[in-house]
């Protein structure tokens, strides 16, 4: 039986970790984004803060993530569910590409476009949201993009401390020595992180400036 | 003869001993004091490094007095609220820092938006200033990447002057400009003046463009004021400063002899 077939007749299965690993990586990108966003912007504002906060995202981006699964699974309540753990571990790992894309993004902003604004009395709010975040965005959407794409592939490593997802296809077919199973967990979950570049790679142009 | 009090009423803008330092301790503007007459147009004129956009950006608190005190209508800048100050006075910059993702008529119409005017009293106003600043009114749907250097700089202009402010500041906003362009600018500024009577600080390393659009011309040299005289007065002056940057620029010196 080949990969296709063994994918078609398990098709209700496959489809069910397809969208439970879809769950994990838009949970976590979506909570990376409503933090590190902020930061993002709070470190424009706070210089002082940018090595504390750049330096923490950037070491958790060091960690081997089995290892920071493993770190995770005594803390209470995170522990306790898998599906928290792996939801907390890939909104870390996500974190450094949006506080350092939102920073880069919005430093990026024409010095002249901000000291027109300025002058001409706009707020520090008003700056923010009308000019410097609409400027920024296509570098913050790339940020996004790097997280989903880097959080597609995390997210099957979750299935080792029984997150579910279509890691678990993957370290099954490892267990018995089965290719099909492997490539019925690796396939779906390439296919989703060529979806997520393509598709935030589009929102990216569309939202490049001139 | 002027009172110190008529002389108070007239001032629009006032530098008292203000001086501007640098954290680092470099002063780039050392006491200075200087008196902005309702409806003139004041140049500051000098080479680079000598004070005059240090001057012009404590005039909109971009910068903070380091010392003296500085009043814009009668009230010191410590006192006034920045933003309530700052949309009190158009401002208008050499890259002219038109918002690149909004269009013309957005663009025009910043200062009426952030004050909450209604949408079609801004859109009057902004076909008032194309029409005022000579652009057709098609462009205002452009985007400022679609338009010329002399485009841009009329639009950032009319954004200037978009919330009627009593009070301009241009920091050699024709300096980017091929001379044509340029010359073409400064004619529809003098007539721009004489209809709107602003007033107006205007920062320039240029003694052709300083005669032909002051009423007064202030001389800088390393953030001191040398003099201020009127056109006239300047090209005749003996004053060294003055008349080695009249030789400089080859302009035609009035020789008492």
């Amino acid at each position: 039986m080949n990969v296709w077939h063994f994918m078609l007749h398990n098709d209700a299965e496959v489809a069910r970790a397809t969208l439970h690993h879809l769950w994990l990586v838009g949970i976590s990108t979506l909570l990376a984004v409503l933090i590190g966003i902020p930061l993002g912007i709070l470190i424009t504002r706070w210089p002082a803060l940018n090595k504390p906060i750049l330096g923490s995202a950037n070491v958790i981006q060091t960690i081997p993530s089995l290892a920071l699964f493993g770190f995770l699974l005594p803390a209470p309540w995170i522990g306790e569910r898998a599906d928290r753990l792996a939801i907390l571990a890939l909104t870390l790992y996500a974190l450094l590409p949006l506080i350092r894309n939102t920073y880069t993004g919005i430093k990026g902003v024409d010095p002249a476009v901000l000291e027109a604004g300025r002058g001409m009395g706009m707020t520090d709010r008003q700056l923010l949201f009308q000019v410097e975040l609409p400027l920024a965005l296509s570098v913050i959407i790339a940020g996004i993009r790097v997280a989903a794409v880097i959080s597609v592939g995390l997210a099957t490593i979750a299935a080792a401390i029984g997150a579910g997802g279509l890691g678990e296809y993957i370290f099954r077919g490892l267990a018995m020595v089965n290719n099909q199973v492997i490539l019925a967990g690796a396939i779906p979950a390439a296919l989703l992180a060529i979806l997520a570049d393509v598709s935030l790679g589009w929102l990216e142009k569309r939202l490049s400036p001139g | 003869m002027m009172t110190s009090s008529s002389f108070d009423r007239q001032s629009v803008i006032e530098f008292r001993n203000v001086s501007y330092q640098l954290d680092a301790g470099r002063e780039l503007l050392q006491n200075l004091n200087l008196a902005v007459q309702r409806g003139e147009t004041l140049v500051l004129l000098g080479r680079s490094g000598s004070g005059k956009t240090t001057t012009l950006k404590l005039i909109n608190h971009l910068l903070s007095p380091t010392g003296g005190d500085l009043r814009v209508e009668g009230k010191s800048t410590r006192e006034w609220d920045v933003i309530r100050l700052r949309r009190t006075i158009g401002y208008a910059i050499q890259d002219v820092g038109l918002f690149p993702h909004f269009t013309v008529a957005r663009n025009i119409g910043l200062v009426p938006q952030i004050e909450d005017w209604p949408a079609d009293r801004i859109q009057q106003r902004v076909q008032e200033l194309l029409q005022l600043v000579g652009l057709e009114t098609q462009l205002a749907s452009r985007y400022p990447r679609q338009l010329s250097g002399g485009q841009r700089q009329r639009v950032g202009v009319a954004r200037a002057l978009a919330a009627d402010p009593p009070i301009l500041l241009m920091d050699e906003p024709f300096g980017a400009l091929d001379p044509i362009t340029r010359a073409e600018l400064q004619r529809e500024f003098l007539t721009l003046q004489s209809r709107l009577q602003k007033t107006v600080v205007f920062v320039t390393h240029d003694l052709h463009e300083a005669l032909l659009l002051g009423t007064r011309i202030a001389l800088m040299e390393a953030g001191r004021l040398v003099t201020i005289l009127t056109p006239e007065e300047f090209l005749h002056s003996e004053e060294p400063l003055v008349a080695a940057y009249v030789d400089a620029f080859g302009a035609q010196r009035v020789d008492r002899s």
